[in-house]
This record gives C-alpha cells, sequence and structure tokens, in this order.
C-alpha cells in the first residue's frame, strides 16, 4: 500500500512538471550556496594554513633584531656570523644546523628588469637534505633541480619562470643577476606557497661572490634531532647566545623562534579565518533552509484544495501526510543531489579563476564527502519538515473549509 | 440505531461568526434522506442549501443537533472513521468537478479505492468498468484539463461510484454544463437511481429537481420552507 502512494506521489511530480522543477530549484540553489561557499571556505582555511606550514615542528630559526621590512635577517644590523654556528653548536640535541641566505635580488630576461628572492643552496650534502626538506622537497617542472657542483646555474620557482616576464623562461635559457650571466637549469613545479613560486635557488659560493657576502648569514635554520624536544632546544640556544653575547634575560638583540611561536600568531589568524569560515556556512544554511522551507510551503498551500478533495472523497489525514510527505521528501532530495553538484562546481570554478589570477595553487578546494552528503541529507530533512507543516496544517482542517481554498 | 434513513438531520444548527455577528446559515433543520430516494435540497443562493449539502456529506460539522451517517452520529466518530465511512458510503460530486489535475481519468476514478485500502490491480479494474459505463473508455489517460466540462462531470460521477456507496451527493451538478451535457448528466444519475443508489441533489432550479426528483426539500433563510414527495406523479406537501 506504502508503494502505491510513493508511485502516487512520483506522479503527481512528473505531472506538475514545471512546478515541480520550480520548487526543485529553489531548493538546489540553497543547497549549491552552502556547498560553494563552505568548500571555498575551507580552501581558504587551507590556503592560510599553507603559507605557514613551511615552519615544521622540528626545526628552529635564528634571526638577529632587524630595522624593517624586507627578507627575514637581511635588514639585522649586525648579522649572525661562523662565530654564532659554533655558539650554537654546542647544544646537544642539533642534528643539522644550516646557515641561510636570503636577498633580494635583480633579474633581467628578455630585455624585462625585475626582482625577486635569491636564497642560497648548501654546500654540505647533510644540509642540503635539510634545504630541500624546508621546501617539502618540491621537484621541477622542467629542467632539473640544482646540483652542490654546479656553476653559475639557478633554479627558479613556478612564479618567477612563469610569470614574472612576459615571455617564461625555460630551462637552458640565460639570465641576468645582478647583472651577471647565469644559466637556468630548472624551473620548480607550482607550489602553495608564494613564497617558493618566487625563490632564485644558486649555489652558496656564486651567491656569496656575486653579492659580495663575507662572514654573516641572515637566519641560521637548526634541524632538532628529536621535535620533542623543539622547545628545549631552543632554550638552550638563547641561554648559549646570551652568554657569549653577555645579555641580560628579555635584553636579547636575536632571536630563536620556535614553531610553537610562530604558529601561535598563525593560530589567531587561523581562528578567525575558521571563525568567519563556519559564519559563512551558517549564514549559507539559514538562507538556503528558508528557501526549501518557503519554496516547499508555498507549494503545499497551493494545494491546500486538493487535499480537501481528497478528504471528501476518504482520504484520511494520515494517508494525506503520507503522499505529501514523500513528495516533499523527494523534491528535497533531487534539489539536494542537483545543489551539491552544482556548488562543486561552482566552488572549482571559482578556485580556478583565482588560481589563474595568482599563477599559483594558491586555493585548492577538495570534494568533501560529509559535507556533500549532509547537504543533501539538510535539504532533504528541510524538504520534508517544510513540506509537512502545511499538509499537516491543511489535513487538519474540516474538508468544507480545504475545499474552499 | 435502527432506521431506515441513510442520513438523517435532527435539529441541527449551523452559526457562522463573522465578526461580532453570528450568521444563522441554518437553524433547526430536519432532513431525513430515505435508502433509493432521489432528494433535491432546493433554494436560492443563500438559503443555506449549501451548508445543508456540506453537513449532509459530513464535510462540516453542526454547531446544533445531531447528523446521522448510516446509524452513526458523526460527531463521536475519530477522524480517521468519518474519513473512512464517508469515502465508503456517499460518492461526491461537486459543480466544480473537483477533479485532481495531475492525475489522469483512470487514476482520479482509483483514488477513492486507494483511501478505501482495495488493491492495485482490483482498483485498475474498476475503474475501467467505471470510465466505460460513463462512456469514457477512450479518455482514461487523458488529464482533466484535456476534458470538456462534461466528460470532467463523468470522470466524477465514475469516480463517486468507485466505491460502491450507498449515497451520491451531487452541488449543482449541471450548474457548470450547457442545458445537453447536463441532460446526460441527470440522465446517468436518474438510472443510477434505478438501480437503487439514493441520489441527492443540491440546485436552485425548480424545474430539474421536479423532473428528476422524488422528494423536494425547499430551503430558504436557513429554514426548511416545505418538504414535498412525489406520489404517483403528483406532489404532495407533507410539511
Amino acid at each position: 500500500m506504502k508503494k502505491d502512494y510513493f508511485v502516487l506521489a512520483l506522479g503527481n511530480l512528473k505531472h506538475r512538471g514545471i512546478r515541480s522543477w520550480l520548487t526543485i530549484l529553489g531548493v538546489f540553489i540553497g543547497i549549491a550556496a552552502v556547498v560553494a561557499l563552505i568548500t571555498l571556505g575551507n580552501g581558504l582555511r587551507d590556503a592560510v594554513t599553507g603559507q605557514f606550514s613551511s615552519l615544521s615542528a622540528d626545526k628552529l630559526v635564528i634571526l638577529n633584531a632587524e630595522t624593517g621590512m624586507g627578507p627575514p635577517g637581511s635588514t639585522a644590523i649586525t648579522k649572525l656570523n661562523e662565530h654564532d654556528i659554533e655558539v650554537i653548536n654546542k647544544v646537544k640535541g642539533i642534528e643539522e644546523i644550516v646557515p641561510r641566505l636570503i636577498r633580494i635580488t635583480k633579474i633581467e630576461f628578455n630585455k624585462e628588469t625585475e626582482f625577486s628572492y635569491s636564497v642560497n643552496l648548501p654546500e654540505d650534502k647533510n644540509k642540503v637534505e635539510v634545504f630541500w626538506g624546508a621546501l617539502n622537497n618540491i621537484k621541477t617542472e622542467s629542467g632539473r633541480l640544482l646540483k652542490t657542483e654546479d656553476r653559475n646555474k639557478i633554479v627558479l620557482g613556478f612564479g618567477v619562470a612563469k610569470n614574472l616576464f612576459d615571455k617564461e623562461i625555460e630551462a637552458g635559457d640565460n639570465v641576468l643577476i645582478n647583472g651577471k650571466n647565469f644559466e637556468v637549469a630548472g624551473a620548480l613545479e607550482k607550489s602553495g606557497s608564494i613564497q617558493t613560486n618566487h625563490l632564485i635557488i644558486m649555489n652558496e659560493k656564486d651567491m656569496k661572490e656575486l653579492m659580495n657576502i663575507g662572514d654573516e648569514w641572515d637566519m641560521i635554520v637548526v634541524q632538532v634531532s628529536d621535535s620533542k624536544y623543539t622547545e628545549t632546544v631552543a632554550e638552550k640556544i638563547k641561554e648559549e647566545l646570551r652568554k657569549d653575547r653577555k645579555e641580560d634575560i628579555g635584553k636579547e638583540d636575536f632571536s630563536v623562534q620556535t614553531p610553537l611561536q610562530s604558529i601561535s600568531g598563525v593560530n589567531v589568524i587561523l581562528d578567525i579565518v575558521n571563525l568567519i569560515v563556519a559564519g559563512i556556512a551558517a549564514i549559507s544554511l539559514i538562507i538556503g533552509g528558508m528557501g526549501i522551507a518557503n519554496t516547499m510551503y508555498t507549494s503545499v498551500l497551493e494545494r491546500t484544495k486538493e487535499i480537501g478533495i481528497m478528504k471528501s472523497i476518504g482520504a484520511k489525514n494520515k494517508e494525506i501526510l503520507y503522499i505529501f510527505i514523500i513528495e516533499s521528501g523527494l523534491l528535497g532530495l533531487i534539489g539536494g543531489i542537483i545543489g551539491a553538484v552544482l556548488g562543486i562546481g561552482l566552488a572549482f570554478g571559482i578556485s580556478g579563476i583565482v588560481n589563474l589570477a595568482f599563477g599559483s595553487e594558491i586555493l585548492k578546494v577538495t570534494l568533501e564527502y560529509h559535507l556533500i552528503l549532509g547537504s543533501i541529507a539538510f535539504a532533504f530533512v528541510i524538504g520534508l519538515l517544510s513540506g509537512l507543516m502545511p499538509s499537516f496544517q491543511a489535513s487538519k482542517l474540516k474538508p468544507v473549509d480545504a475545499l474552499r481554498k | 440505531m435502527e432506521t431506515n434513513n441513510v442520513i438523517e438531520l435532527k435539529n441541527v444548527a449551523k452559526y457562522y461568526e463573522m465578526g461580532d455577528d453570528t450568521v444563522r446559515a441554518l437553524d433547526d433543520v430536519n432532513i431525513e434522506i430515505k435508502r433509493g430516494d432521489f432528494v433535491a435540497i432546493m433554494g436560492p443562493s443563500g438559503s443555506g442549501k449549501s451548508t445543508s449539502m456540506n453537513l449532509i456529506g459530513s464535510l462540516d460539522l453542526a454547531t446544533k443537533g445531531n447528523i446521522y451517517l448510516d446509524g452513526h452520529d458523526i460527531e463521536y466518530l475519530e477522524e480517521s472513521e468519518l474519513a473512512q465511512i464517508r469515502g465508503k458510503k456517499i460518492g461526491f460530486i461537486f459543480q466544480q468537478f473537483n477533479l485532481i489535475p495531475n492525475l489522469t481519468a483512470k487514476e482520479n476514478v482509483m483514488l477513492p479505492m486507494l483511501f478505501q485500502e482495495k488493491d492495485g490491480a482490483e482498483r485498475e479494474i474498476r475503474a475501467e468498468e467505471l470510465l466505460k459505463l460513463v462512456e469514457l473508455e477512450g479518455r482514461m489517460n487523458h488529464y482533466p484539463n484535456q476534458l470538456s466540462g462534461g466528460q470532467q462531470q463523468r470522470v466524477a460521477i465514475a469516480r463517486a461510484l468507485a466505491n460502491d456507496p450507498e449515497v451520491i451527493l451531487a452541488d449543482e451538478p449541471t450548474g457548470n454544463l450547457d442545458t445537453h451535457t447536463g441532460e446526460v448528466v441527470m440522465k446517468f444519475l436518474n438510472k443510477l437511481n434505478e438501480e437503487g443508489k439514493t441520489i441527492i441533489i443540491v440546485t436552485h432550479n425548480p424545474e430539474l429537481a421536479k423532473e428528476h426528483a422524488k422528494t423536494i426539500y425547499s430551503v430558504r433563510d436557513g429554514k426548511i420552507e416545505s418538504v414535498e414527495k412525489r406520489v404517483n406523479g403528483k406532489w404532495i406537501k407533507h410539511r
């Protein structure tokens, strides 16, 4: 008998044609908005997190006090030097110390001049491993990675190679770095980090020669042997450097940044982003839900007379409710599925445009099954309830009153 | 309750509240519908005839008095019991036809049987028979908006007959039809009456009532003005 009501409801939907589709439209616009906004919101959060993720939990960064804006360490009054490395090396629990140079560099290609960041590829094999590790072991898109024995060769970030100049730079091309000729060995693949996409990687010796750099480093990265002790090692390094420089606690002219420290600032940003994403989700759920409720409510309300007819030919309230629950549930479900598909399409489309505009894969969106299933279930339940309410009211009317509508 | 009356209205009143006023649509009305009778409830518009039709068909509840449907006082019936009995005992024919627009002629005729929980095959066979009876065998899968007024009213008649009810209750059945089509519809009702069904029509048209009915209740200003019965072709006033 239940099957008969199902068939009846389905036939009703089919014959109502455009009215059914209009109701479904009302449902799927809401759901598409919910799915698209939440998917994009999650992508946004991941993009923000991604920008900070290059600092992993087992690395420390030592910087001298700085004066202003620029690449980290490059504006320090007194630079870090080999002596500092020796001091740091006294601390136990350190696996590797990788001193880094980061400098703004002039780069000329195809008669255009631009600026980007140069960084040094260390000479020691173990340090090289840490270096690439910090870049998430990125691969090249064309050409090859830089080797320690390369001379006058560079590897470019994706953005520098593809977008910085009118003409794309390819492996084998020659460019001028601070006026000196370098051969491009390779270009890195697209990264989620804007910084990585703007890198010019060259060998330490080349960089020191080119920029006339003596005994100085912009920052020192310390790889800790066990990430459990990162904080302890950081404290020890601070202690040794303070002792060496004869400075009091709180008056240091250097800083040791632990991932926790730098991430606590990030966490505030992430919390805000998370709150905004949750707010977007809540608003879109409310608007979507209200849209569904509204369309469903009107579509049932305008059929009050039909309910009166059914009552006068012997339908019990229960049976009227069956028919309308099945109908509005189906409308909600179909609308939910179409809306979810559309919303995903929308999210991917928008992220595609954003990525195209930035020239890097900065806003990555992913299919989230619980979001998709959840929003379809949401459409189904809201559809059901908002169809149930007016049909319940109508079925409670005396047949004569329902017929009069 | 041992009675020969299918439907009985005893001292029934129906009041409507209109703002501060109380409109007395019906006051102290007594109607007895005997099995096999052909009753016309007649009166001008506003007389209360539509209200009495709604009460007779148990589509509405009385303010005062008792309404008996097949011996049951409908006031004491559960909503679902009343729907069940109504669906089984009374077949409705409305002036506006009141077919469900999203269902075909056949599906419309099958619907009352669904509510009586008859199974699918039985519903289909019966619906086809009934549509043949009203000479619509070629229109079974048409939707109401693909049918003329007369055809729709015949579908409505077939639907009213679906559960083989004792009573057919028709509200101005010819009101929306031209004279000829109206005649056809009335002939069907006469035929059904000859086969033993109780027919009740509500009309404003004295000629229609006099031509077809056996008992005429004249309603005026919410009261029964007269009851006439046809005996051997002559109308005899009872009240």
